[in-house]
């Protein structure tokens, strides 16, 4: 059983010695890209995951495309999928914290964390490259759901508009990664997490995705138009060319302006948060 | 540079509210050795590791690792040690190497050097076979070994082993001792906590004994046992008649007095040379034709040596710790 060669442990051929004279801010960038690197290479290693995250959006997508799709109304008229796609897109971004909550709890939880905070590189790098890595995988879930979409019928009419509108997605998917964090070092442990999809749910439908607020009982409609995630659903309707069943309240009316600073004002509460969660590990 | 001790601590105090994890624990180890923290769960192991290897800040008192302040240089305190807790932190998806190179390149050796020095600590730990299998498909032990390897990568000075054997089965245990025997023999430090007497009776040369956030001992493994009497070879004979036979063949092979226990038909002595005082035993009861209902060796455990520490118990039930 001496799994272990003693003769050779600890003794390197390999020059160990200090990284050179390069800045904090190099190796901040570096910790940085490795971090993105591991985050992405589950992906290569475990491709089905994107399926899994992209499964629920896609369904919504068959599901209220095809078997619903005839019986709902757009307000003031026009095309369902018009109205429902954008809407889908928003949705694929909302349910990502659930994924970078998971992640972030599982790493805590197996020590992944402690790990990397008892290593000489910067530990601001463990949720800056996590937030990197889940910018990249939205690009790619993102491009995944329009494919899905345009094979549907769905076309956009807003020309370049769509990179506003891709950026807007983006936008909201990069406030909601503080979430996502702070929820992963705030739950116990990896099992919680998967319930944090029992709170997302509610919180995507009660909004401006599936149904337009003014077909909602008016208190609940009111809610919905305020629901962060209905501004960033409307300005993408708009910059789609497509801008069906908006509404006349205010909210509803600046959506543009909304989808601009709902997420500043979700990172200016949870950004701080989840760095003092983080910081709390060290006490 | 720092009076030959890898590890100082001094009058470590860490609270959690009103509990005090550590109140006023000292520790010194000496280089190039492995010593062990011996305590039960609770008792504040893991909050002086994770103090020590600069995962949370200390209240009072002075630690210094490898000669550097871990309060005041914690980032060259992080360049000089490693760390493996009580679960194996590695990455589940990715493959060992593709774990061991990960680190390499966060211990900032850069992708050449990272990827040289993943092959060689595969081949160190015999895991070169299983190198591009997943780890979530590795054993318990594979998985401590990967483990250790990713603690090995800058080939620290001082190694932080906490409970690095819970949970695992006798063979994979095993596997880690070896390990951790070969990384001393290339000049590591190593500080292990464990709960198993017998683990650090293995491993280390010597032990501190901590209970309540203090050091209430600290001596050779020897020096603990005989703290406890030792060893102890146990006979327990069918008939009262047989008990003066065996006091007299177990009396042969004891450096001390044998004690009996009439209601239990139970005799027993300490013993140095166990296994020879066992066999002697054995033979020597079946060559005279006393029937033996059972017969062992007893050796002292945690609960001993706390017994005749601190007075109390060890409480298995109690919960982890809070930083655990």
């Amino acid at each position: 059983m001496s799994a272990v060669d003693t003769s050779t442990v600890d003794t390197s051929a390999v020059d160990l010695t200090g990284p050179g004279s390069h800045g904090r801010l190099y190796w901040l960038l570096a910790d940085c890209a490795n971090i993105v690197r591991r985050g992405l290479t589950h992906y290569q290693r475990q491709p089905v995951n994107i399926a899994w995250q992209l499964g629920f959006p896609i369904l919504s997508v068959l599901l209220y495309g095809y078997v619903f799709g005839s019986a709902m109304k757009v307000p003031g008229g026009g095309d369902y999928k018009d109205f429902l796609m954008p809407g889908m897109f928003v949705m694929t971004m909302a349910f990502g914290f659930i994924n970078t909550a998971t992640v972030v709890v599982y790493d805590s939880t197996k020590g992944v964390i402690d790990r990397f905070r008892s290593m000489p590189m910067a530990s601001s790098a463990v949720v800056a490259g996590r937030g990197v890595t889940d910018l990249v995988v939205a690009c790619a879930e993102l491009g995944i759901m329009m494919l899905t979409a345009l094979a549907m019928g769905w076309r956009p009419d807003g020309g370049w508009g769509f990179l506003g509108a891709f950026g807007l997605l983006l936008w909201l998917r990069f406030a909601l990664i503080w979430i996502g964090v702070w929820l992963g070092l705030l739950v116990p442990n990896p099992e919680a997490a998967g319930g944090l999809f029992a709170v997302a749910f509610p919180l995507t439908m009660i909004s401006s995705i599936f149904v337009a607020p003014q077909l909602m009982p008016d208190w609940l409609g009111w809610v919905a138009a305020w629901n962060p995630i209905s501004s960033t659903a409307a300005a993408a309707r708009e910059l789609f060319g497509t801008p069906v069943g908006g509404g006349d309240s205010w909210v509803e009316q600046h959506a543009l302006l909304m989808a601009g600073v709902w997420p500043v004002v979700l990172t200016v509460i949870f950004l701080p948060l989840a760095v003092r969660r983080f910081q709390k590990l060290s006490r | 540079m720092n009076d030959g001790y890898a590890v100082r601590a001094e009058a470590l105090e860490k609270r959690y509210g009103e509990k005090r994890a550590l109140d006023g624990f000292d520790l010194a180890v000496r280089e190039g050795t492995v010593h062990g923290l011996l305590g039960p769960n609770g008792a504040g192991k893991t909050t002086a590791v994770r103090i020590l290897s600069t995962l949370i800040r200390l209240d009072g008192g002075r630690a210094r690792v490898a000669g550097l302040d871990v309060a005041r240089q914690a980032r060259e305190v992080r360049a000089r040690i490693g760390l493996t807790g009580q679960y194996a932190a590695v990455d589940e998806v990715l493959t060992g190497r593709q774990n061991l190179e990960m680190f390499g390149r966060l211990f900032h050796l850069g992708g050449k050097r990272a990827r040289l020095r993943a092959v060689e600590l595969l081949e160190q730990f015999d895991l070169t076979d299983a190198a591009d299998r997943g780890v979530g498909k590795y054993s318990g032990g594979m998985r401590r070994r990967l483990d250790l390897a990713a603690s090995m990568i800058l080939a620290p000075a001082v190694l932080f082993l906490d409970e690095p054997t819970t949970g695992l089965d006798p063979r994979s245990r095993g596997e880690v001792w070896e390990s951790v025997r070969a990384l001393v023999a290339g000049g590591t430090t190593v500080l292990l906590t464990t709960q198993y007497l017998e683990e650090a009776d293995k491993l280390a040369s010597r032990i501190t004994v901590i209970d309540q956030g203090r050091a209430i001992a600290d001596d050779t493994p020897d020096g603990l046992k005989n703290l406890v009497g030792g060893d102890r070879v146990e006979v327990v004979v069918a008939e009262r008649a047989d008990i003066p036979r065996a006091v007299k063949v177990v009396a042969r092979v004891s450096d001390g007095e044998p004690e009996t226990d009439e209601d239990g038909l139970r005799v027993h002595a300490p013993v140095t040379d166990r296994v020879n005082a066992l066999t002697e035993v054995a033979r020597t009861l079946q060559d005279e034709g006393v029937r033996v209902e059972d017969i062992g060796l007893r050796r002292p455990s945690l609960d001993d040596v706390f017994l005749r520490l601190t007075g109390h118990r060890t409480d298995v039930s109690q919960p982890k710790e809070a930083a655990a």
